[in-house]
């Protein structure tokens, strides 16, 4: 994608309290685009989020709003609204004062605000509730009151902390499918922060994966998925196997003593790699017909598909998703295409692992 | 059996009523006696037309009106903003405030007006109503912080962020989002305080100096040179006032007047030892 940069982090590092949160990250984020960081609990996703919306002050580096340094500007005085966490509606308002809220403060007319209400909450499709309390909505309508509120105000970008967090399955799901359909009516950029990785394969047009204060891998969904660059990456979105593995040459790879063709080049020769192969990617055979030889050892019903488990001699336990079933016991073959084959370089150093993989 | 348990069990409640107010009762009787003796005389509101006649009395109601309406309002702005203050500290310098905050509450009567009257006469004030006020606008700030934190400490952080990141400037996010919320804890902190301050006689005697007169300092002054029933009735005038009070803050919020009238509670039992 080749837009407008909107928002650039420049080398940014925070601690709290001595402990590093966030440290030297860099982030570039273009108009109209859907970025979600993701990472698990505790990686400084919110941090991010609040460093942006002025919240947070870095201890070092820069950010830029369309080239202007605001890092030092109050969050009254930027131009993006944030919908938190935590359903943060004004208990004593009403859900029109609610919406109201930044119109008022910008001295927009009664007819102008008047207006906004109306378009806002057809938007979020809770027409009619403008005289409602917040305490009488559900999580759902409260969270899409608080977008509604923060969109009125026309912002350039949308900040949006785990905004589903707190909603069951179904209606995080509806949520998903609004919040896309909003971002793409209204036009503006959306940074998201998730830590359910599903959310993020789903809405977002570009994946941040952020571990321990660092940036592990940046891309669109699919590259995400198909191409993690590193174990963590592979291991946090989406269920997959890691596996060790020797590089023989070009287009060969070596699995528990069994050699299997891929597409990848350039790792060298008889060099040890991480081998990331999704579940849903390997192909269970009769014995002997496949690459590497197993026994199914335990079957799970999923809906969609069946989540079994092989081992083989090695006794590595394969995670492999298909939708048909093999009883426990029987003698099954794995076989995986060459292009599913995903080849990663080993952490250099422990540090690195460190960094790289949670224990 | 049983019929017998629950006998003793009303028996003891009843007496424990009695001990607790036959003195009241016994007040506000005699605040209607005629005579001015001892006996009982006949039925009569001599007493209270006296007392609204008196130019002293109206004079000591008045202060002791005006000096708790202030000092109470006083402390409940310097207390919600101390709380503003408290609540932004890290834990473990909040708590060491808050234990600041309730040495006051726990210390003798005696001691604080004591000490303030000599504090005052150290630097070098003249004893009389503005004493008296910042005496009382002293021992009322621990209440309304008492009352108030609480709730401050409970209030959702993130609907003031979201008012600061839609346009409001930090003070104006307060008092449009914090201080409604906070209400019922400054307003049941202002009640417990202009009680506290209605109640108040020793800190008083101890910082009013010869001029000026509350209630509780004039009955007391009334009372040591002999009988005086218009006392009687001012004193019954006061005890169904802090009735009303009492009712009053607690229909505001149960739950923390409680709290407060608990450590209220643990100095009124100290102070009677
Ligand atoms: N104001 C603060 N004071 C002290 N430590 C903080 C503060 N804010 C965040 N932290 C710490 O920084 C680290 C990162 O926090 P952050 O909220 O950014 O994580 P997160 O990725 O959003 O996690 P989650 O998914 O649980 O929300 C945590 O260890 C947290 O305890
Ligand atoms: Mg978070």
């Amino acid at each position: 994608m080749k837009e407008k940069t909107l928002i650039t982090l420049e080398h940014i590092s925070k601690s709290f309290d001595g402990e590093m949160v966030l440290d030297d990250l860099c982030l570039d984020i273009h108009e109209n685009e859907f970025v979600t960081l993701l990472g698990p609990s505790g990686c400084g996703k919110t941090t991010t989020l609040r460093i942006i919306g002025g919240f947070v002050t870095p201890d070092k580096g820069k950010v830029l709003f369309e080239g202007n340094d605001i890092t030092n500007l109050p969050p009254y005085q930027r131009e993006l609204n944030t919908v938190f966490q935590k359903y943060a509606l004004f208990p004593n308002m009403s859900i029109a004062e609610n919406i109201a809220f930044g119109l008022k403060i910008k001295k927009k007319s009664k007819e102008y605000i008047n207006d906004k209400i109306k378009y806002a909450l057809k938007l979020v499709n809770l027409e009619g509730y403008e005289n409602r309390r917040p305490e009488i909505l559900s999580g759902g309508q409260q969270q899409r009151i608080a977008i509604a509120r923060a969109i009125v105000n026309e912002p350039k970008v949308l900040l949006l902390d785990e905004p589903l967090g707190a909603l069951d399955l179904k209606l995080r799901q509806d949520m998903q499918y609004e919040l896309i359909r909003l971002k793409n009516e209204l036009g503006i950029t959306f940074i998201y922060v998730t830590h359910d990785q599903e959310e993020a394969l789903t809405m977002s047009d570009k994946i941040v994966v952020m571990n321990q204060g660092y940036i592990q891998q940046m891309g669109t969904p699919e590259k995400i998925y198909n191409e993690p660059e590193n174990a963590f990456v592979a291991d946090f979105v989406g269920d997959s196997n890691i596996v060790d593995a020797v590089f023989l040459r070009d287009e060969l790879v070596e699995i528990f003593g069994a050699k299997f063709p891929c597409v990848d080049k350039g790792f060298g020769k008889n060099k040890p790699v991480d081998v990331v192969i999704r579940p849903e990617d390997i192909d269970l055979l009769e014995p002997g017909k496949g690459s590497l030889d197993g026994v199914v050892t335990h079957i799970i019903f999923k809906g969609v598909h069946y989540e079994m488990e092989v081992r083989t001699p090695d006794g590595f336990e394969w995670l492999v998703h298909s939708t048909d079933m093999f009883p426990v016991g029987t003698p099954v073959s794995i076989h995986v295409d060459p292009f599913d084959i995903q080849i990663m370089n080993k952490p250099q150093s422990e540090d690195e692992e460190a960094i790289g993989v949670e224990e | 059996m049983k019929k017998l348990k629950k006998f003793f069990g009303a028996a003891y409640l009843g007496l424990i009523f009695v001990f607790l107010y036959a003195p009241i009762v016994t007040l506000i009787v005699y605040s209607f006696n005629s005579g001015k003796g001892r006996q009982w005389t006949g039925f009569s509101f001599t007493w209270y037309e006296k007392l609204f006649n008196s130019a002293s009395i109206g004079n000591a109601v008045g202060n002791t009106l005006s000096i708790a309406l202030l000092s109470s309002i006083i402390a409940t702005v310097i207390g919600v903003i101390s709380c503003i203050g408290i609540n932004a500290l890290k834990n473990k310098s909040r708590a060491v405030y808050m234990a600041i905050n309730n040495i006051p509450l726990l210390n003798s009567d005696l001691v604080t007006g004591l000490s303030l009257m000599l504090l005052f006469i150290a630097v070098g004030v003249t004893s009389g109503y503005p004493t008296v006020l910042l005496a009382h606008i002293t021992f009322n700030v621990p209440y309304v912080i008492l009352s108030v934190l609480p709730r401050l400490r409970q209030t959702n952080k993130s609907a003031y962020e979201a008012a600061i990141d839609l346009g409001a400037k930090p003070a104006y996010a307060f008092y449009k989002v914090v201080i409604p919320e906070i209400m019922p804890g400054i307003i049941s902190g202002f009640l417990m305080a202009f009680t506290m301050s209605l109640d108040d006689f020793i800190i008083t005697h101890f910082t009013k100096g010869p001029g000026i007169n509350t209630i509780s300092t004039l009955i007391y002054s009334e009372v040591r040179r002999g009988v005086k029933p218009d006392m009687n009735a001012l004193s019954t005038i006061m005890f169904l006032s802090a009735i009303v009070l009492l009712v009053l803050s607690n229909l505001v919020s149960k739950k923390q007047v409680g709290e407060v009238k608990a450590a209220a509670g643990e100095k009124k039992s100290k102070q009677a030892v």
